[in-house]
């Protein structure tokens, strides 16, 4: 974690846009949990778990490192 | 008979007075200057940090009724129950970027509900008022729902009577205590409740994972055990996996409930208590966790097959009740005083998210219905009141749902609910990124996506149960004249043709020069962050001209 950093009130900053590149990352893993040849199957098998479900489990990983991933790059703060 | 569960019902009183005080409490908690306005008493003082949030709108989102629907789902169907867990994968990357737009504005202009906003962006009071009454009626049902779960526990405690006053009882003083703290404390109080709500569903669901695959011969068995219960059943639907039939329901039921989940009232009014931008960006990527925590409780269906649990009987004769399957397998598996602990986790669950709603629910009729028809000039802190009392009015209409009638029907409103409220989606969602539709195509579009979508609801029946209608939310495309079996998730289909229609009317209305209602709001609100100053009504008059009378 950062140290957290003064809140300076900052028009030029709260005007800035959202618009990234990065952002169309977001698409992924709104797209793969979406498409069950993926993880619609038996095996293999991971501690017991069907594929079915350890793959899907395993799309919240994907989520949470994609959303972290482009909060880290988009953020206002602590850019060059 | 209750005697057998006393220790059960000691653990479960004692958490749940312990939280009922929290709730009086919390109305010193974050203490603001001055409680009487609906910012402070609907909204936090829109002040919650990170973890504030990410408890409130954690316990929120991820409800009591999910945590015994969901397992109950998976116990009976297999498969297609853990559409859960895609569906709360998708939510957050696909509205990282939307609330904090929506966010954005509602700080500059002083927004409380998704309504106020339409009403300013697409200057149409009839469209806002479309949009504040889809939010209540999807949300009252959801509430008394809410209710269902805390009855499930009570029922396996074997707290019930034969008289219907009997039964209903304890829930009627649990919900009384509810609404006199939600009155007094407002979305303070469940923002309080839930640190303690969801630690114990965390430390519950630890315990359980570990603990009952063991004794219950490790997941491989218990997946093999649920796997020979649904080869032996003669339903085609079923399952450990899906088959060639309900894969589009499946992947569209999740994307459409994902669509559906941020349009809700109670979600939008947790987004709107927290302090910046940055604290809701975290939470998308934080929230996920409760993700986790939702498909490990889902397996607890499996685990209920494979410690042969047999559901309680429902409330008509010959049927069964798939919601005590979670509490039963917890009474036969754990010791009393832990059975009592995970309880009271359901129990209270169910409080956090009814409080929410509840607060939405009348946020949207002060702002939506009482200042905009009833009494325009009316002051902060007459709002703040009516949307207190609201919120009484509307937790008694739950209660009263529950006691008067059957809970299937609150369980069938709840399924429309998801649909009505996706039709929200063209004016709120959009909304926020476009200008482009013209008023009156938006009413015409939600009007069409409501038509069809309780058409299509009306027409699914499920010959196992013998209903005939509104049984479920996969419509069968055969309907449409399709040669197939497969399936398809009513609310997308019905939020397609609203889009469709919202569209053609635009460029029909704009072709025909149809008057259309003023903005409100400039671009640069919809990246304002804490800090940035109120629009004053100079800015609202520079960036929107008011039609001269």
């Amino acid at each position: 974690m950062d140290a957290p950093e003064p809140e300076a009130p900052d028009t030029a900053r709260s005007r800035a846009k959202d618009k990234s590149p990065w952002n169309w990352l977001l698409l992924i893993p709104i797209v793969v949990p979406l498409i069950p040849a993926f993880f619609n199957a038996d095996s293999p098998r991971l501690f017991g778990f069907p594929r079915f479900y350890w793959l899907q489990l395993a799309w919240i990983l994907l989520g949470v490192g994609t959303t972290t991933l482009v909060y880290r790059m988009t953020r206002k703060r602590g850019e060059h | 008979m209750w005697r057998d569960h006393l220790t059960e019902i000691i653990v479960f009183s004692v958490l749940f007075l312990l939280v009922s005080a929290m709730g009086f409490v919390a109305a010193r908690w974050r203490r603001p200057q001055d409680m009487a306005h609906l910012d402070e008493w609907g909204l936090g003082g829109r002040s919650f940090g990170g973890w504030i949030t990410w408890f409130l709108v954690g316990g929120d989102l991820y409800t009591a009724y999910t945590f015994v629907a969901v397992p109950a789902l998976i116990f009976g169907a297999g498969a297609a129950g853990f559409f859960a867990v895609p569906y709360t994968i998708v939510i957050y990357p696909l509205v990282f970027l939307v609330l904090c737009r929506l966010w954005s504005v509602s700080h500059r202009h002083g927004f409380v509900t998704p309504a106020d906003f339409v009403r300013n962006r697409f200057g149409s009071p009839v469209l806002a008022l479309l949009v504040a009454i889809t939010g209540i009626v999807a949300t009252m049902p959801y509430i008394a729902l809410q209710l269902v779960g805390i009855e499930a526990v009570l029922k396996t405690m074997g707290v019930t009577g034969d008289s219907a006053l009997a039964r209903h009882l304890p829930i009627i003083i649990a919900f009384a205590i509810l609404a006199a703290y939600t009155y007094q404390s407002g979305l303070r109080a469940p923002a309080l409740i839930a640190f303690v709500k969801d630690s114990l569903i965390y430390v519950v669901i630890l315990v359980a994972v570990i603990y009952l695959p063991y004794k219950l011969g490790g997941w491989g068995s218990i997946f093999d055990a649920a796997d020979a219960k649904f080869q032996a059943t003669p339903a085609p639907g079923d399952g450990i996996l899906l088959n060639a039939n309900n894969q589009l329901q499946y992947v569209t039921l999740a994307f459409g409930s994902a669509l559906a989940l941020f349009l809700y009232p109670h979600s939008i009014t947790g987004v709107l208590a927290s302090r910046n931008r940055d604290v809701i960006k975290r939470n998308m990527s934080a929230l996920p966790a409760y993700s986790l925590l939702l498909g490990l409780i889902a397996l607890l269906g499996y685990m209920a097959i494979a410690a042969n649990v047999k559901p309680l009987p429902g409330a008509k004769a010959g049927s069964v009740d798939g919601n005590t399957v979670v509490p039963l397998l917890f009474d036969q598996q754990f010791p009393d005083w832990f059975a009592g602990v995970a309880y009271a986790a359901i129990g209270i669950g169910a409080l956090v998210p009814a409080a929410i709603m509840s607060i939405a629910a009348a946020n949207l009729f002060t702002r939506n219905i009482y200042k905009e028809y009833l009494k325009r000039d009316a002051t902060p802190a007459q709002e703040a009141n009516v949307s207190k009392i609201t919120s009484l009015v509307v937790k008694v209409g739950a209660v009263a749902c529950i006691v008067f009638l059957d809970p299937q029907f609150s369980i069938d409103l709840q399924l429309i609910g998801g649909v009505i409220i996706l039709q929200t989606l063209p004016a709120v969602a959009l909304g926020l990124y476009t200008r482009w539709f013209h008023r009156g195509a938006l009413i015409a579009g939600w009007v069409a996506g409501m038509g069809l979508g309780m058409w299509m609801l009306y027409q699914i029946g499920n010959p196992a149960t013998g209903k005939k209608h509104f049984a479920g939310s996969a419509f069968p495309l055969s309907e449409f004249g399709f040669d197939t079996k497969k399936t398809i998730y009513v609310g997308i289909v019905a939020v397609l043709v609203n889009l469709v229609v919202a569209a053609l009317g635009t460029l029909v209305l704009r072709a025909a020069k149809v008057a259309d209602g003023p903005d409100g709001t400039t671009p640069d609100d919809y990246f304002a962050d804490e800090g940035t100053p109120r629009a004053t009504s100079a800015d609202r008059a520079a960036s929107a001209p008011e039609p001269v009378a």
